[in-house]
């Protein structure tokens, strides 16, 4: 019997059989990122759609600061590391004089929507044709759990110990919303990595910036709703329920703005 | 012989960058350089095809500048006081990353928001640092609108060689002002980039990645000290200064860009009243030329040292002396340019009359 289930697993693993694997355009090197982390998932899902379009040395990266500012130990892609909320601005120099190559930011929600906030509507308005990913989780993670400019309405981090009073520390930004409203901003679209179905939404949704960007159509940002366990004290099932149940209905999911001529 | 014109000293700045074959330019406008975006605006694209774009701020131009220039570009932006110190933070991320830009910083008067007059205020600024670590800026001191012309393509050059920022330390007047210039030639825009520059993975091989992060205090250390023995050879090979009568000289004037230039009329008068006065310009602040001062110091009777600020280069004439001759300062602060007549009357007060008494 445990012959036979040996036998099976052998079979299993066998190229021909093989339907998940890391990426060829990530590293070979662990994430820092605490388990259950949508920084990991969405890190992979970069790299798969850039692998599977065959872009590996045609596109550039921008890191930021905040727990992906070691991007560039795992993208196996040409990676810039940028001031504090600085990534839109140093994308724009990189575009600008290389335009016949695709570009992208991946920030986080302080760096995006609280210290980065001009260069990010800047850039935006000014059209410039680059890709935003933009990891949502409410929090400052790298820092260890302070409020960020989308934590959510009586949320508990270690600069609103008793829990976000909208009232003197402000609303959660809704930056997305915000960009819509910009001619530049060609697709602005919102997802998450909390179940496997938003894991496949994000992905094309990647996919379907970079598109974009090759078609020269501006502005485009694929923001994703995620966990922080560490900082939100939960574990990871936890935490992707909390996105589910809390942090979706404030930042739904969707197509906010998708370009007219595609 | 290069072509002669008539030019302002923030359009022959412009007109320098597209000639040195510069491939981007991007900035904030602020009084007294709006000039070189607003030339380069008219001029550089359609003639060199030269990327030329106004930021939302400095902070943003710095950090296109820290994009571009990590392409391997050969970029370039400018600023006025207030605006430079936005862009300190970058600066140093700059430093850090090793990347070659030129910077101008068009001196005008602080602190604050101060006055649009010229001004030499930002001496420590430009030349001890100005962002967060240890790290130090090329600085050239122009004191003409020909010197904006020579030192932009200058500037490249250091800056290329050594990986490094460098920024040309002007002032409002040398900005504002129009003198004959000739004009290098056009030079081509390179085409090939660097290896550490990111253009795309290379095939075969792993990504580049351009970073100021080194988490590790042992790495980190060897990033600090790799970048000190760069500041040190450039202290040893790439010094440039200016001296005049400096052989029978008992008194020197020393100062840089439009001060040293006034001194070189108060010189003049001194000379003519008797008194064998010389002249030392730093052309480069940094490195500063140390063995120039030390060399002259033991048969001086004194120098004095004249700026547009409250004392800044002072500080390092003084350690370059190492107190083997008398030092003193003469200054106009908040954007008064000092006149030749008054630099003589405080170096006769200080040196002559206060001699005699």
């Amino acid at each position: 019997m445990s012959e036979q289930i040996f036998q099976v697993e052998d079979n299993l693993c066998s190229p021909e059989n093989l339907v998940y694997k890391r990426p060829g355009a990530l590293l070979d090197v662990d994430f820092h990122y605490c388990p259950g982390c949508g920084h990991s998932t969405t890190h992979k899902l970069l790299m798969e759609v850039v692998e599977e379009m065959g872009i590996e040395s045609d596109i550039i990266g921008v890191a930021p600061v905040g727990c992906s500012v070691f991007a560039y130990h795992y993208l196996n892609v040409d990676v810039q590391q940028a001031a504090h909320g600085r990534a839109c601005a140093v994308a724009t120099g990189i575009k600008r004089v290389m335009p016949e190559k695709l570009v992208f930011t991946y920030q986080g929600d302080g760096d995006l929507a609280a210290i980065g906030v001009a260069e990010t509507i800047h850039a935006a308005n000014r059209g410039e044709n680059i890709m935003v990913i933009f990891i949502n989780n409410g929090i400052y993670g790298m820092t260890s759990g302070q409020m960020a400019p989308t934590t959510l309405p009586g949320m508990v981090s270690t600069t609103s110990p008793f829990g976000r009073d909208v009232k003197t520390q402000g609303y959660p930004l809704v930056i997305a919303e915000v960009l819509k409203l910009l001619p530049g901003a060609a697709y602005i679209t919102r997802q998450a990595v909390n179940t496997a179905a938003h894991v496949r939404r994000t992905k094309k949704a990647i996919k379907t910036a970079i598109e974009y960007q090759q078609k020269g159509l501006g502005f485009c940002m694929v923001e994703v709703v995620s966990n922080c366990p560490s900082n939100w004290k939960m574990t990871p099932v936890e935490s992707n329920n909390f996105v589910e149940e809390q942090m979706i209905p404030y930042y739904p999911l969707g197509d906010i703005k998708v370009p007219e001529v595609k | 012989m290069g072509e002669k014109k008539l030019m302002k000293g923030n359009e022959a700045l412009a007109e320098a960058m597209i000639r040195a074959g510069c491939d981007a330019y991007f900035g904030y406008p602020i009084t007294p350089q709006s000039e070189v975006l607003e030339y380069l605006a008219r001029e550089a694209t359609r003639r060199t095809g030269m990327v030329i774009l106004q930021a939302e701020s400095e902070l943003a131009a710095i950090n296109m500048i820290y994009g571009a220039a990590g392409c391997g570009k050969r970029v370039m932006t400018t600023s006025s006081s207030p605006g430079i110190s936005l862009m300190q933070e970058c600066l140093s991320y700059i430093a850090s990353a090793q990347l070659p830009c030129v910077l101008a910083n068009v001196n005008r008067g602080g602190p604050g928001l101060g006055t649009i007059q010229p001004s030499q205020g930002d001496y420590f600024q430009a030349v001890k640092g100005g962002g967060h670590g240890d790290y130090h800026l090329f600085v050239l001191a122009p004191n003409s609108v020909q010197e904006m012309v020579d030192f932009v393509k200058l500037g490249f050059e250091i800056a290329e060689k050594y990986r490094t920022p460098v920024m040309l330390l002007a002032d409002g007047a040398i900005g504002q002002m129009m003198e004959k210039v000739e004009l290098f030639p056009q030079m081509e825009r390179v085409k090939t980039a660097p290896d550490w520059a990111t253009t795309g993975r290379k095939h075969g091989v792993d990504r580049t990645y351009i970073t100021s992060l080194f988490i590790q205090p042992e790495k980190m250390e060897m990033i600090n000290m790799g970048l000190q023995a760069k500041y040190k050879t450039m202290q040893e090979k790439e010094v440039r200064v200016q001296t005049l009568n400096c052989d029978d000289a008992e008194y020197l004037f020393t100062g840089y860009g439009l001060g040293a230039r006034i001194c070189m009329k108060a010189m003049e008068l001194g000379r003519l009243k008797g008194y064998k006065i010389g002249l030392v310009r730093p052309i480069t602040l940094f490195p500063f030329p140390i063995k120039t001062y030390s060399d002259l110091a033991p048969k001086l009777t004194g120098i004095l040292d004249v700026e547009m600020n409250a004392g800044q280069m002072v500080e390092d004439v003084k350690l370059a002396v190492e107190g083997k001759t008398r030092v003193e300062f003469y200054g106009r602060m908040g954007g008064i340019i000092p006149t030749p007549e008054e630099i003589l009357e405080h170096f006769e007060k200080i040196y002559i009359d206060g001699g005699r008494k």
